[in-house]
């Protein structure tokens, strides 16, 4: 097993409590891991929460962390994948001036090229969402910039795996 | 509260009474079983401790003297009898002096029960009188913890509190309970919890693992056992001495697993790790099978890791999935329960003897009792060694007694030294190393088996730390007995700075107090003894005695505790001097 660092998606399958956030978070904290980002949500199940992890390490390290996470009470399930296991996304915001769009023509054609959505527009503001891996959204960031964003923010990596998770029968075994 | 809890159907229906949250607080635990617990009461836990009153003749109430204290004691409490140990505090301060026992409990496995009070609920986060985020701050050190901020909530959290420190891999649970929900009138009725969903505490064992590893034992030329506290925790010391006698292996503990077989057992050859016997670490890198149970390789247990137990394929049986594979890489994982596991492989393994493989641990212990023991037990010199007061207290308690140890160079001589004749006889701190458990954790060792000895040695050191559990001792007539192995230093950092340090003794030498006037003033016997003519007499009284009774030894300033691994050295390095 590889002990170069590398990029890993970790996906916690939990309850929805009060603190659990925390937890696990402090379980990376433990280890000296730095969270690229985190993303909780709710899943397939219902009741279920699904947190999205995306931390750069090495792959002994990994499974040392998901026993780590498993082994809490209110976890269910924990997994990792690396990014050719997964599909992934991330979300940004731009907010820019309105009078932009019509003094910088160009900005019309990267709108359209990066094939980001218009929000909403008012006289003084307008909103972008551009979704896709996260190269896309720095990319289009790099080419609003010149320009003057506003306000920007980027979500942290949703993702879902290639293969099955299967654990909704897990819960119905243990639950019989 | 929206973790699914299942219950058994029968108990779904059952009567309420209408009652408060601090009533029942104290209702649940007696629902639980639980007849001591430790504590010390503030403002946010009044509302139970009110309660406690009025349950007196049903839940005995120790008053420690400091918070720090009852969590030792319920750990030592648990740790004799295998029941949750149960230590209870107020917000803030109090809630924070726990700290220290939870995490002591969280590393060695202790199950343990904290009940927190908490400023009311509208105050949180406010900064208020004694607020502490308790949660937030015990969140790493425990198994589990929660929040009740409604009464109602109370009787469902204390039942999964118990079940899930004392299930699968036991551990410590923080509740925290704000001053409102106290107050607060509800519908009780208790119903124990079973099962958690996202909880599975003991996993399940594939008869290919036990096959796998009984094939490996019955073709093994030098098999070595290294068995940790999962063979108590699971209570199969009897499981696990059948297993080791029919398959003839040499099999050493870790500082916890002590006393889980007797001392004395031919197959049982000492203590692994830093201050270990000397051949079952050399004979860790010439083993070809490593079989760990109920253990998890700690650093002080292995040395350097890249050279531990190279050439042997490891087999791990071990409850907590998360073990495996953590610091030693394993053949075979024998995962789930220590006992029905050790149950389930005995009838696969051959009957063995491996007589030469023996003789090669006993010609090592020879080299180790002329070098050392020899020198430890019987000294020649003038000044007293820690091993002949050890020596002492074996021969006066017959090795029954209950030996509650500190931290440092006394726990590693009274672990190497002590004679072990039944289970749950060794209390010490040993994944978190924390001086100033011996003491309080005594108390809890005495009430927890009233009908041993219980015999505590601390260093001067750590008895400092807690020393105020004396009061606790008195008030409570414990017959505990309490030795202090007195050599006015910080023995073991001492010795560290002697070896590594060039006799730099930063900090070590401490100026002590007249320690048998101290246990005077809290109305206990006390001696104090510096001569050797004087030690056996002096260990005689002591254990005789039926009250609790404090005794001194003076022993030699600038002993050093060998063998000794030096950190980050291979096992095969250890060293006679």
């Amino acid at each position: 097993m590889s002990t170069e660092k590398q990029l890993f998606t970790v996906s916690v399958y939990t309850e929805n409590n009060i603190g659990l956030l925390n937890r696990i978070s402090a379980i990376f904290q433990r280890s000296h891991i730095n969270i690229e980002s985190l993303n909780t949500s709710p899943s397939e199940i219902k009741g279920v929460s699904r947190f999205t992890i995306v931390v750069y390490v090495s792959e002994v390290n990994m499974k040392k962390i998901i026993g780590q996470i498993e082994k809490q009470v209110e976890v269910i399930k924990a997994f990792y994948h690396n990014d050719e296991d997964t599909i992934y996304q991330v979300s940004g915001l731009f907010k820019i001036k309105s009078d932009l769009l019509f003094e910088e023509r160009q900005i019309q054609n990267i709108i359209k090229e990066s094939g980001a959505r218009i929000v909403t527009v008012n006289k003084e503001f307008f909103v972008l969402e551009k979704s896709g891996r996260k190269e896309e959204v720095e990319l289009l960031y790099r080419e609003l910039s010149v320009f003057g964003i506003m306000q920007f923010t980027r979500s942290g990596r949703i993702a879902v795996t290639k293969d099955e998770m299967k654990i909704s029968t897990m819960l119905a075994a243990f639950t019989n | 509260m929206q973790t699914q809890t299942i219950t058994s159907p029968s108990d779904v229906k059952k009567e309420t009474i209408r009652i408060s949250g601090s009533e029942a607080v104290v209702r649940c635990l007696i629902e639980e079983g639980v007849q001591t617990i430790y504590g010390y009461p503030g403002g946010a836990i009044m509302p139970v401790y009110d309660e406690l009153f009025k349950f007196q003749d049903q839940i005995h109430h120790v008053l420690t003297r400091h918070e720090q204290g009852a969590t030792h004691a319920a750990q030592g409490y648990a740790r004799v009898s295998g029941k949750v140990g149960v230590a209870m505090a107020t917000s803030g301060p109090g809630a924070t002096n726990l700290i220290t026992g939870i995490a002591d409990a969280q590393i060695d496995s202790t199950p343990m029960v904290c009940i927190t009070g908490q400023v009311p609920s509208h105050l949180l986060g406010s900064d208020a009188f004694q607020e502490t985020d308790i949660v937030g701050i015990s969140t790493p050190v425990t198994k589990w913890n929660c929040q009740v901020t409604k009464a109602a909530d109370i009787p469902e959290v204390i039942a999964k509190a118990f079940y899930i420190a004392k299930s699968g891999r036991p551990g410590p649970v923080l509740i925290d309970i704000t001053k409102d929900a106290q107050f607060e009138e509800f519908d009780f009725s208790y119903t124990k919890c079973e099962k958690i969903r996202s909880y599975n505490p003991v996993p399940k064992c594939d008869d290919q693992s036990l096959q796998a590893a009984a094939e490996l034992i019955n073709n093994a030329k030098k098999p070595f056992v290294v068995w940790g506290q999962g063979v108590i925790l699971g209570e199969a010391e009897k499981e696990f001495q059948a297993f080791i006698e029919k398959a003839g292996i040499p099999s050493a503990w870790t500082i916890l697993g002590a006393s889980a077989i007797p001392t004395s057992h031919p197959l049982n050859v000492g203590m692994v790790g830093m201050h270990g016997n000397y051949a079952p670490n050399v004979l860790t890198n010439e083993c070809d099978i490593l079989i760990a149970i109920g253990m998890r390789f700690d650093d002080r247990v292995t040395g350097r890791l890249n050279d531990y137990a190279k050439q042997a394929k490891v087999i791990h049986f071990e409850i907590d999935p998360a073990e495996v594979d953590k610091n030693v890489k394993t053949e075979v994982s024998v995962l789930g329960d220590a006992k029905e596991n050790l149950q389930k492989i005995l009838p696969l393994i051959n009957e063995n003897t491996h007589e030469e493989w023996h003789q090669q641990f006993k010609d090592l212990y020879t080299i180790e009792y002329d070098k050392i023991i020899s020198k430890d037990l019987h000294p020649t010199k003038d000044g007293l060694t820690m091993g002949e007061v050890l020596k002492e207290i074996n021969t006066n308690t017959d090795g029954k007694a209950v030996v509650v140890t500190d931290v440092g160079q006394h726990q590693m001589i009274a672990c190497r030294y002590a004679d072990f004749k039944e289970s749950k006889s060794n209390i010490t701190s040993g994944g978190l190393g924390t001086m100033g458990f011996c003491l309080p954790a005594a108390i809890g060792a005495k009430m927890g088996a009233p009908e041993r000895e219980v015999v505590a040695i601390c260093g001067d050191g750590g008895y400092q730390m807690t020393i105020q559990e004396l009061g606790t001792i008195f008030q409570q007539k414990l017959a505990v007995k309490i030795v202090v192995l007195n050599n006015d230093f910080l023995g073991m950092v001492r010795q560290w700075q002697q070896l590594f340090f060039d006799k730099r003794y930063a900090s070590t030498e401490m100026i002590n107090p007249d320690f048998v006037a101290i246990a005077k003033g809290y109305y206990l016997n006390a001696r104090r003894v510096e001569k050797r003519e004087d030690l056996a007499e002096a260990v005689q009284e002591m254990i005789a005695s039926k009250e609790p009774y404090f005794l001194e030894v003076r022993v030699e300033k600038e002993d050093n505790v060998f063998p000794m691994i030096p950190s980050g050295a291979s096992v095969s390095e250890i060293r006679l001097d």
